[in-house]
């Protein structure tokens, strides 16, 4: 039995699941069972496209099934591409349904959440699986559609509805541009099946049209910047395992969208492709980062983490562009291998970090960082993944989030050699962007994790939380372990994505496994190697021995008192730094130009004992520069609009009559 | 195979023995120039063994990371330090990592100093690590841009390979190496917590970054980080040396009169920065705190331009 049926048995389940858990939406066991079948059904799916890409990656399996256009029907395709996005976004879907077991029952109203939840998971895998234009932009929109749901959810809790608007809109637009880009690719025949677009040569002109559009559409699911307004909105409102889900996986097919059809339907790039990528993704990296520095609710903190780590992402892509332009197809596939490995990464640490946030929300109430603290006493556990998550993501050695860092510095030290001159000056900015983003990454989740967990309560939900069920923190500690494994054996995860280099840029990375106590190495030995394993080994190995010479030979006394605080401890929570105050430098130092910061301190009078005040004016620059101005054209033009509402019956006949005269010239016009 | 285990080991040792040593010279020399007369220059180990024999105080709401962070610390430093080539390039481990890894490393220890500062929930422990984090993220890509610019010039990142290239006639005098070593000096001194970033030896507490991160240590925890950040200090150094003056470096299969020289080499080195070091810091005022970006983001456009005059044309 080949594994697209095992998948598509699986995904018939799922969707099965959606009139169960309607119908059953009134009984208290329906959220537990639809979590489990669906944790069910992820983990085979997991298995059996883990297998086939560890086996079978080059053999590529297609499926036609009677739906959808009568003359087209429905094409999908497992390759090695959708096998490695599959399992992607299975390990998302698998953990973020065992977390949602326990954190389900905390949910008032399940019927809001199971149906969509479940639809929304079948249709990520819809996507990476299509293999025509149309099941493609139709799985598309149902994604967006039930994540819009989910988003709206608890839509009576402020700022939920708005959010959800924005999405919607967003998405819409989204799904325009990816419908017009591949209306491009069908050319006139419109032939929406891949296979026929893979052999379509396009005019070079077209091509960038093309780019164009699937950067506009891809990458707004993405959430690339400027068009990632919509994210930070949308992912913190859903449920957390929800918001996990969007973070860590759906942009991740988002990024499959990008890949499936720059990498794969539009044929060899020009150069200058890799310009506009590479911009776009320094440039996302480092915003992204900023606004997540300026944020002090835990949620959306790490949704704009996720806009800092697609542009990450984008920078390996562009790179990979730049080098398969040029005919360099090994350090495309370094390029790639980057970008791929941290599209694995991201979706394993953020998703990570969302239940983490999860965790905290259903134990104290708060998303807001300025109302929690010392929360690494009362729930250590959490504590602990969180902690291993702000680490990996912050690319920190020895876990995953430094492997894929690395290998995109090493793609962009490999890019002297590029004979463009624009790209020669760009790559060592773009490094500098990445170099700042990942030092900016972590200040950010010193900040999150460090105001979160540290420190001491700074409210009573904060001092009274407790631990959450042992569901939940098994999943956390899945995705700490997974990190963990990623960072210390990356040749393996590197071997296991070489057949998508070689499907894609025609090239690989020389075989990581046959190295050396699993050293990786991305060109060979003398230029650069990295060994996770013996790193980590190493730093476990001195720790565990200068704690132990030290208990031998130091006094291992331990003494607990107040807090030192250089002799005048204050016991007010509120004389600890805050989410606010820590960002403070940073703010004064980036914040000034770029968010024009305004700080204004109010003294009270000389004499008086009243509390001085501090207003912080920042401004959102993307939104008044970008958005304000179409929001300012549509509701003009509506309201201009609107007035036809209200005609008498005399000018509504002239109207038709002028549209029918105007249509009777053009068709005598251009018959 | 066990010589080469040898040598990694001896390597280790050197620098966790010298790294008080240095820290202490600096200290002594200041104290000469300032013409007062100072410490023993082995003051830093009476110091480390004085703490270690006390007893550790922690505060009442101290948690699991605050007592495990400074074995972490130390071990990440000490696992840097002893990867960067103090008397030989070519150990047997040098190639589990490369720079890229030790800037990272260090940003790893940075990591979890600057949480530790924030556990307690004190003002001045925030204040530190809110300032340090400032820092570090323009250092950060400051020496990760001079990585590059070494890295381009030697065609590896492999510090080995780097100073055994760097040895070789064919280094020449270059404009982007010149710019290099200027930004790398400039990250080693605010990494370093040294004047005019920060003040080792402050005792206004509103000025301090390092010192006030570590307020709440004492006892092992505190020797553990002291050594951490002499460690740390003695890195640098190396590194500088073993990038733009790798002479006297033995390779590890050497004879070991070779390797004996090699070693000689390096406490010369570690000695005449030391009383660099110390004659810039005796030098020059401490800075305000929030002109500090303005010198380090010199560092970082130095580096910059040296990366980009390396991409430009591989003769510069």
């Amino acid at each position: 039995m080949t594994p697209i049926y095992v998948l598509f048995g699986c995904l018939g389940i799922l969707l099965a699941l959606v009139p169960v858990s309607i119908l059953l939406r009134r009984f208290s066991f329906v959220s537990r069972l639809v979590y489990v079948t669906s944790f069910i059904a992820s983990t085979i799916i997991l298995v059996a496209v883990f297998f086939q890409l560890l086996h079978q990656p080059i053999v590529a399996t297609g499926l036609q099934l009677p739906l959808g256009i009568p003359w087209l029907g429905a094409h999908f395709r497992l390759d090695a591409l959708s096998l490695f996005f599959l399992v992607v976004v299975n390990l998302g879907g698998a953990v973020t349904s065992l977390y949602g077991i326990g954190y389900g029952q905390h949910e008032k109203v399940p019927g809001r959440i199971l149906p969509f939840f479940v639809a929304f998971l079948a249709a990520m895998n819809l996507v990476v699986l299509a293999d025509d234009a149309f099941t493609f932009l139709l799985s598309w929109e149902f994604m967006s559609l039930m994540s819009w749901a989910l988003v709206v959810s608890h839509h009576r809790q402020a700022g939920n509805v708005r959010a959800g608007y924005v999405y919607l809109l967003m998405a819409g637009f989204g799904t325009l541009s990816l419908l017009l880009a591949f209306g491009l690719m069908a050319g006139p025949n419109g032939d929406f099946g891949f296979a026929s677009m893979r052999v379509q040569e396009l005019s070079p002109g077209l091509a960038g049209v093309v780019l164009g559009l699937t950067l506009l559409g891809a990458g707004s699911k993405a959430g690339i910047v400027p068009l990632h307004v919509w994210l930070p909105l949308a992912h913190p409102a859903a449920p957390s395992h929800v918001s996990a889900l969007m973070s860590g996986v759906m942009t991740k097919v988002a990024v499959y969208g990008f890949i499936r059809i720059v990498f794969d339907l539009l044929g060899s790039p020009e150069w200058w492709w890799s310009v506009v990528v590479l911009v776009i993704g320094g440039l996302t990296a480092v915003i992204g980062v900023l606004y997540a520095l300026m944020q002090h609710d835990l949620k959306r903190l790490l949704a704009y983490h996720t806009v800092e780590n697609i542009g990450i992402i984008f920078i390996g892509l562009g790179l990979a562009l730049a080098f398969e332009a040029n005919g360099v197809p090994a350090l495309a596939a370094l390029a790639l291998t980057a970008a791929l490995f941290h599209v694995l990464n991201h979706s394993l640490f953020k998703s990570l970090l969302f239940l983490g946030a999860g965790a905290v929300l259903t134990a104290t109430g708060e998303r807001d960082m300025e109302r929690l603290g010392g929360l690494i006493h009362r729930m250590p556990v959490t504590a602990f993944a969180f902690l291993v998550g702000s680490v990996a993501i912050s690319a920190l050695p020895p876990l995953n989030g430094f492997v894929s860092e690395w290998l995109t510095f090493q793609a962009i030290l490999a890019s002297t050699e590029l004979p463009q001159w624009s790209l020669r000056l760009l790559v060592p900015a773009v490094g500098a962007l990445l170099a700042l983003s990942a030092a900016l990454a972590a200040a950010c989740f010193v900040k999150a994790f460090g105001i979160t967990f540290l420190g001491r309560a700074r409210s009573s939900a904060a001092s009274l939380a407790s631990e959450v069920d042992r569901l939940s923190l098994s999943a956390m500690l899945i995705l700490v372990l997974l990190c963990l494994l990623a960072g210390i054996f990356p040749g393996y995860v590197i071997d296991t994505i070489a057949p998508l280099t070689r499907l894609l840029v025609d090239g690989s990375m020389p075989l990581q496994s046959a190295e050396r106590w699993m050293t990786i190495v991305p060109i060979k030995q003398s230029l650069s190697s990295y060994n996770g394993l013996l790193v980590m080994a190493f730093i476990i190995t001195s720790a565990s021995l200068s704690a132990f010479v030290i208990h031998r030979i130091a006094s291992h006394k331990t003494r607990r008192s107040p807090a030192w605080d250089c002799g005048f401890p204050n016991t007010d929570t509120n004389t600890q730094y805050t989410a606010g105050s820590f960002a403070q430098p940073i703010r004064s130092v980036f914040g000034s130009t770029l968010f024009q910061v305004r700080e204004e301190i109010h003294m009270p009078p000389q004499g008086s004992t009243l509390p001085a005040r501090m207003t912080l004016q920042m401004r959102d620059f993307i939104w008044e520069k970008i958005y304000a101005p179409i929001e300012g054209v549509v509701a003009k033009t509506s309201k201009w609009l609107n007035q036809s509402q209200f005609l008498t019956i005399r000018k509504y006949l002239a109207l038709v009559l002028a549209s029918l005269v105007f249509m009777l010239t053009l068709v005598a016009l251009l018959r | 195979m066990m010589f080469d285990l040898f040598i990694q080991g001896i390597q280790m040792l050197v620098v966790l023995l010298l790294a008080p040593l240095l820290t202490g010279l600096v200290r002594r020399v200041k104290a000469r120039l300032l013409r007062r007369r100072g410490p023993s220059i082995i003051q830093p180990y009476r110091d480390l063994f004085r703490l270690m024999r006390k007893e550790a105080v922690l505060a009442d709401n101290a948690s699991w990371l605050f007592r495990i962070a400074p074995y972490w610390i130390f071990a990440t430093t000490w696992v840097a330090a002893s990867l960067v080539p103090t008397f030989a390039t070519g150990l047997i481990f040098s190639w589990a990592a490369d720079l890229i890894v030790i800037v990272a490393l260090l940003g790893s220890a940075r990591f979890f100093l600057a949480l530790a500062g924030l556990d307690i929930g004190t003002s001045f422990g925030g204040l530190g690590s809110s300032r340090e984090v400032m820092i570090a993220s323009l250092a950060e890509p400051a020496l990760i841009m001079v990585v590059f610019t070494v890295a381009m010039i030697a065609g590896s990142t492999q510090l080995s390979t780097v100073s055994t290239f760097m040895l070789s006639p064919e280094v020449g005098l270059r404009v982007s190496l010149g710019l290099a070593l200027v930004a790398l000096i400039i990250v080693a001194v605010a990494e370093n917590s040294r004047l005019p970033v920060d003040n080792p030896s402050t005792h206004l507490e509103v000025t301090m970054i390092h010192e006030a991160m570590i307020l709440e240590y004492s006892g092992r925890h505190l020797a553990v980080i002291e050594i951490a950040s002499s460690l740390n200090l003695l890195l640098y150094v190396s590194l500088i040396s073993s990038i733009f003056f790798p002479w006297g470096l033995a390779d590890a299969n050497a004879a070991p009169i070779d390797l004996l020289t090699g070693l000689v080499f390096y406490v010369f080195k570690l000695v005449l920065s030391g009383c660099l070091l110390a004659t810039f810091e005796t030098s020059i005022a401490k800075m305000r705190v929030f002109r500090v970006p303005q010198f380090i983001g010199t560092a970082l456009m130095m580096a910059l331009l040296a990366a980009l005059l390396m991409f430009v044309t591989r003769s510069l």
